[in-house]
């Protein structure tokens, strides 16, 4: 099992591609198959935005060992045209629609951990982690 | 380590020893010396160190013999660490010993404190064998102690993540039974929930639920929360999502027994309670979902 | 990739595989909604049985597809949702409103009985 995995994104194709090695990690990893399904749907959310607003990018899953526990890292990166109000993107309460805009509210509360830095005309780069429980 | 020493062999033995984790690389002269060492007193270091463990008290739990037999892998599996310099082995024996000896009831500080021992009593031996060659001796020991501090700590963290995941499983199993999912008629599926919730909880019934539905075949859920006396809004989102993932699987969800409280926590929190099925009480809810699913609840002295 | 569609009486039942990308389900809803008005079918079931990720393009073309199956005046119900893809949309936010769904292929058909007749 490898320990981490680069998928460049440039077309939709990318993103079934991305989700799916996401899901076959976490399960050598041992995640349980729900926890798999959040991991590949926050990917595919992630490499959709890639492919939507800044047509190519890349996502890297590693594996990181904790003190006690294991887990993935996603990290999605892009050279686009970045996120001009972080603040409002990640705002948004609990009921969205997830049609509109980036979802990245939506994506938090598939993960653990979530981090993200965005310049305009600089690119975005967005960090999220699972936990092995 | 910065130590400069213009003898010859200790720059050699410095470079030997600077690697990663500051663990000697195998095959290296004096740790080659220091196991062969090791294995030949085999026997008597073993059996004093089995004495300790009982002198110490430590691992009261287990039989004189089954210590003496745990004893001798753990010294095995101890010497090899140092030989090869690789600790996969050792972790993998860790985790294993854990696992037999946990449910027994040995506790942390007991392996902790056995490791330890065996430390202390394999460096004293060195000490007995080295004493007259002190140069020698401090070689020896730098060869010796980061090894042994490193197979400490794997010891140590294989038993703790062993009785973290025994525990998880536990609790597991504990939320599983305290949540029953009932199945009271065809299609019809009960979740009475009673007492604390916490984000963690609320997720796993959730699951539970979603899962119950599918093998179930149900098409309606009460969800009876009279027995929660508080949720903040962390948990009623939770709620909520439950009753929207369990209408995507095709499932009417009925909530009964919202207090006043936790109805206005749904509230504040952005839902349209009125979108909510919800009923007063359990049995309210279960007279509306049997109507919903069709059927009559006719009086004895009607079916005539 | 190619969602097969089948014609049972006034229905049409369409079965997603997994691994579609946005292009085959771009594909798909136009092949669907094709199929019926060709068919004049009264409803249409979607079965996601085997789709394990429902992320927002694949929710969004669900719900184009109810939408315009509606202005042919037929019913569509999406069926065979994961327990597990369930919990990851409504965790995204995806309820996929305002579109009828059921447990299985069973039940979806049952709904389109049941509705068929209502409006007959």
């Amino acid at each position: 099992m490898e320990n981490e995995i680069q998928v460049p994104i440039n077309s939709d194709q990318d993103i079934v591609a991305a989700r799916q090695k996401g899901r076959s990690l976490a399960v050598a990893l041992g995640f349980s198959s729900g926890d798999a399904t959040l991991i590949a749907t926050a990917i595919s959310e992630l490499a959709r935005n890639i492919v939507t607003y800044a047509q190519c990018g890349k996502i890297r899953l590693t594996v990181i060992n904790g003190s006690t526990r294991q887990g993935i890292q996603l990290v999605a990166q892009d050279q686009g045209p970045g996120i001009p109000d972080i603040q409002q993107a990640l705002r948004d309460g609990f009921s969205t629609s997830g049609s509109l805009g980036l979802g990245l509210p939506g994506v938090k509360r598939l993960v653990d951990e979530f981090a993200i830095v965005s310049e305009e005309n600089r690119g975005t780069t967005v960090t999220a982690t699972k936990w092995k429980p | 380590m910065a130590r400069i020493d213009t003898d010859l062999s200790s720059t050699q033995v410095q470079e030997e020893f600077s690697g990663s984790a500051g663990h000697a690389k195998p095959g290296s002269v004096l740790l080659r010396e220091l196991v062969a060492h090791l294995r030949e007193r085999r026997t008597q270091l073993r059996e004093e160190w089995a004495r300790r463990i009982t002198e110490a008290q430590l691992l009261t739990a287990m039989t004189k013999d089954e210590i003496f037999a745990e004893a001798t892998s753990v010294y095995d599996n101890y010497v090899e660490a140092l030989e090869t310099g690789t600790f996969e082995a050792l972790q993998a024996y860790a985790r294993n010993l854990s696992e037999r000896v946990i449910p027994r009831g040995v506790e942390t500080h007991e392996v902790v404190g056995i490791v330890l021992l065996l430390r202390d009593v394999l460096a004293r031996s060195l000490f007995a064998k080295y004493q007259t060659d002190f140069t020698k001796l401090n070689r020896i020991l730098d060869a010796y102690e980061p090894a042994a501090n490193r197979i400490a700590n794997t010891v140590a963290v294989g038993f703790v993540q062993e009785r973290e995941r025994i525990i998880r499983e536990q609790q597991e199993a504990i939320r599983e039974l305290s949540t029953p999912v009932l199945q009271v008629r065809e299609r019809l599926l009960i979740l009475p929930i009673i007492g604390v919730i916490d984000p963690q909880r609320a997720r796993q019934l959730t699951e539970q639920l979603l899962r119950g539905i599918r093998t179930n075949r149900a098409k309606v859920v009460v969800i009876d929360i009279t027995g929660v006396a508080a949720m903040d809004a962390t948990v009623a989102n939770h709620l909520v999502q439950t009753v929207e993932a369990s209408r995507l699987l095709g499932a009417t969800v009925i909530v009964t027994g919202l207090s006043p409280e936790i109805a206005q926590t749904i509230v504040n929190i952005g839902v349209d309670l009125g979108k909510m099925n919800t009923v007063g009480d359990l049995q309210g809810g279960i007279e509306q979902a049997e109507r919903l699913l069709g059927y009559k609840v006719v009086p004895l002295a009607e079916s005539s | 990739m190619e969602v097969p569609i089948l014609k049972q009486g006034d229905f049409l039942i369409a079965t997603v595989q997994a691994a579609l990308t946005d292009a085959d389900l771009l594909h798909f809803r136009r092949a669907l909604i094709q199929q019926v008005v060709r068919c004049r079918s009264q409803g249409v079931i979607v079965d996601v049985t085997s789709l394990d990720v429902m992320d927002s393009f694949a929710s969004r073309t669900l719900r184009e597809i109810a939408q315009m199956i509606r202005l042919r005046g037929a019913q569509t119900v999406i069926v065979g949702i994961q327990p597990e893809v369930a919990f990851a949309m409504v965790q995204l936010g995806l309820t996929l409103e305002n579109v009828a769904t059921a447990l299985d292929l069973e039940e979806g058909l049952a709904h389109l009985k049941q509705k068929s007749e209502s409006t007959a």
